[in-house]
């Protein structure tokens, strides 16, 4: 008899877990009383505390303004800069309300079926600096016509250096190189100071050789596809130079240490123990050193991205911004693109308030996150403040930031041709007999593949 | 596996024909059934719902939120991938090898443990530790640590005092799969060297005696005696070994980042990897694992006939 109870009993709570599981909430958002709630992602997580106070506190002082909104943070770890974990969620129609994306993330956002449309709401109304936004940043995430997402960070890349090392190898630190060629010597320069310390570093894995090969590529004026997208275009004399530049570094000079094959961690790692000379990054880039890994600030400037023989002809731009989940009701849109403008978009608040972030181990001076229109109101606010905040030596930025480059974005498809590209970026920088014209044919037979079958 | 214990044998004079009989027989097995529903729940949610979503998607192609039927075509896409014949060159090298190595080794291994009179135990705690170690904590200690393609490396010191050329290992692409195989032996084997430990305590010493008086020496009473004897282990777990080897994922995934130099260390299941979550390509990698599935099902079943053939 106990048998039989215990076993009914089991049946019965897995039937209630499994009733329970399959429960399908039909809420709204939205209480009779009229106040919304939405859930919003990519809130800090506990190991990075005084960003997530920053968040916290964020959060109850907008919810203080607009007592008819109540903000439900979410945060899942890597989530933000981690793709296969917001493919999932996308593909499992697990994201939140409002979720972060890439700027390169829109395509498979409305793939998803899980983009809204924005444009009706996108507007003064509710994000007052909307008019400053620099309009190529909202057309990235426009598709005919329509605005998916509300972007909040903005980067180009250019050429990040070790201040440090530059002085030990008796070089000008407030020279830095203009050109490949000068790379070239400056990296063996540093090399040459011994202890396991690279002149130059770069990505050749998990993707990451490709997007740099890109932004290489744009120095030297060249492109990854044709203008119509249909083809590859890199196999020409601007993508060979790339490939020749990184393998006279590794194998003639040997300016390049012995191990390859990193990705983005593994590079900043080593940066942050001081054992690479320069690096092709973004300026926050020395925000991940230092918060990350543990580097120091004072160790780093950033210059432009050199050219082949004078200033480059083009850099690589990205950034991110927030989604709006399908099926929201007008009034959680409203109150997202509230939040949004109060925590990303509005200069001394949020993700501009310097003044709080100022006595924190966060960089104020960094020439980013460049979301607002030149010459627009929110951007002489911002300027204003964060020259009035900086808590790093902003000369360091000065050259990059009083040089610009032309940003170009990101081509179509650019996860698969990357994947591509970093096996030509690991062939010149693992094997002393690479052919530079071969690498480049076969990734250009295997990209124009790809494209034709339309992946 | 399954398997409900046999209903209790029904008592002479008790049997009740039809319904009655099947009723009651249900009723006898209700706890068996109840206490079943929560093995076949997971089975069905995790396991065999996945797979039938899977099998569907490698037929559809979703885009702007529409999901269409489209026949063959994610599979002829997958086909034209270009690293699809490179990453099934390199999953069959790899489960190759490591059958050679990671087959033949824990069997010696365990053999060599067999003869020792004293601290078994302790020989067998040492042997099964690095399964304990989480796999990517293991693979970390190789890439950084032994692996590391300076001289400071531990195998490239081991080897430069012994005067022997240096290796690139993860950044050579001849000898990415070797180096995975390594690693992937030295993590693995432990459980394997249990079970065929097992098995040869299982052999009969008297089988040993007899071939020792009839004159065999060490190798002709393993191959006459404790191969034979454990033939039904090593056939089951070479097949395991072979479907195991076959998912190669993490290796890549960690000791080459990725698809390593010049796509050396790319697999099948790193290639399904990136084109569902790199590449916005569910269905691609929904149909490159139905084929993966259907390869594994086909050697499965080809194996096990063999096998059984064999036997009878």
């Amino acid at each position: 008899m106990y048998r039989k109870v215990a076993a009914l009993s089991l049946v019965a709570g897995l039937g209630l877990s499994l009733t329970a599981c399959s429960t399908k909430s039909d809420d709204s958002g939205t209480t009779a009383d009229g106040k919304v709630t939405i859930t919003v992602d990519c809130q800090p997580n506990a190991a990075q505390k005084e960003l997530l106070d920053n968040w916290n506190a964020d959060v109850t002082e907008f919810q203080k303004q607009n007592p008819d909104i109540t903000i439900k943070s979410i945060s899942v770890g890597q989530q933000c800069n981690n793709p296969p974990d917001f493919t999932a969620r996308l593909a499992g129609g697990t994201t939140a309300d409002v979720f972060y994306g890439y700027m390169t993330d829109l395509q498979q956002v409305l793939d998803s079926g899980q983009a809204l449309d924005v444009t009706p709401y996108a507007n003064k109304d509710n994000v007052p600096t909307w008019d400053s936004i620099d309009p190529a940043l909202t057309s990235v995430f426009t598709d005919a016509g329509k605005i998916y997402a509300v972007p909040v960070k903005n980067y180009s890349m250019g050429l990040v250096y070790n201040k440090t090392l530059f002085a030990k190898a008796g070089l000008d630190a407030n020279n830095p190189p203009k050109t490949w060629a000068e790379v070239r010597d400056a990296a063996k320069k540093i090399a040459a100071t011994g202890d396991g310390v690279s002149g130059y570093s770069e990505y050749s894995a998990g993707n990451t050789g490709g997007w740099h090969f890109t932004s290489l590529l744009y120095s030297q004026g060249g492109t990854i596809l044709s203008e119509d997208g249909k083809k590859a275009a890199f196999n020409g004399p601007e993508g060979k130079q790339v490939l020749q530049n990184l393998k006279d570094m590794r194998y003639g000079d040997n300016s390049m240490g012995a191990r390859q094959l990193l990705q983005w961690g593994d590079l900043l790692t080593n940066a942050a123990a001081g054992k690479v000379g320069m690096f092709v990054g973004a300026p926050d880039t020395t925000q991940a050193i230092v918060s990350q890994f543990q580097g120091k600030y004072e160790d780093w400037a950033m210059a432009p991205l050199p050219g082949q023989d004078g200033p480059a002809k083009g850099t690589l731009g990205g950034g991110e911004g927030y989604f709006f989940k399908k099926d929201l009701t007008p009034e959680q849109v409203k109150a997202g693109l509230k939040w949004i403008a109060y925590q990303k978009l509005t200069p001394g608040k949020g993700q501009f308030d310097y003044a709080r972030a100022k006595p924190q181990n966060y960089p104020v001076g960094l020439p980013q996150p460049l979301l607002f229109a030149n010459g627009s109101e929110a951007q002489k606010q911002e300027l204003e403040l964060r020259k009035a905040n900086a808590n790093i030596d902003t000369a360091n930025f000065q050259l990059f930031e009083a040089t610009p480059v032309p940003i170009k974005g990101e081509p179509r498809d650019a996860q698969a041709i990357y994947a591509v590209l970093d096996s030509a970026m690991s062939g010149v920088l693992t094997d002393p007999k690479a052919n530079v014209d071969t690498l480049l044919k076969t990734a250009e037979d295997k990209v124009n593949q790809l494209l034709a079958a339309g992946s | 596996m399954v398997t409900i214990a046999p209903a209790a044998p029904v008592q002479a004079g008790a049997a009740a024909p039809g319904n009655t009989g099947r009723q009651s027989r249900i009723k006898r097995n209700l706890s068996g059934y109840a206490f079943l529903i929560g093995a076949i729940a997971c089975f069905a949610l995790f396991m065999w719902y996945p797979m039938i979503r899977g099998f569907v998607m490698s037929f559809q192609r979703t885009r702007r939120g529409e999901t269409t039927w489209v026949g063959w075509d994610n599979y002829i896409r997958i086909l034209d991938d270009p690293s699809f014949w490179i990453a099934w060159k390199n999953t069959f090298y790899f489960t190759g090898l490591a059958l050679v190595v990671g087959f033949v080794v824990p069997f010696f291994v365990a053999l060599l443990l067999n003869e020792f009179r004293h601290a078994k135990g302790y020989l067998r705690v040492l042997v099964y530790l690095p399964v304990m170690l989480p796999p990517a904590s293991a693979l970390y200690l190789f890439k950084y640590y032994a692996y590391d393609p300076s001289e400071a490396g531990l195998f490239n010191a081991v080897l430069k005092s012994l005067n022997l050329p240096t290796s690139e290992w993860m950044q050579s692409p001849a000898m990415t799969i070797p180096a995975m195989v390594l690693a992937s032996t030295w993590m693995n084997m432990g459980g394997a060297v249990l079970i065929y430990l097992a098995s040869l305590q299982n052999i009969p010493g008297e089988l040993y005696e007899a071939a020792e008086l009839d004159g065999a020496g060490l190798w002709k009473r393993i191959w006459h005696v404790t191969i034979p004897q454990t033939r039904l282990i090593l056939a089951l777990l070479a097949m395991m070994q072979i479907v195991a080897t076959m998912q190669l994922f993490v290796e890549p995934l960690i000791l080459a980042n990725g698809a390593g130099t010049q796509d050396s260390a790319t697999s099948v299941a790193y290639l399904i990897y990136q084109h569902g979550f790199f590449q916005n390509d569910l269905n691609g990698a929904a149909a490159l694992g139905v084929i993966m599935l259907g390869v594994l099902a086909v050697f499965s079943g080809f194996y096990l006939r063999l096998t059984t053939r064999n036997e009878s």
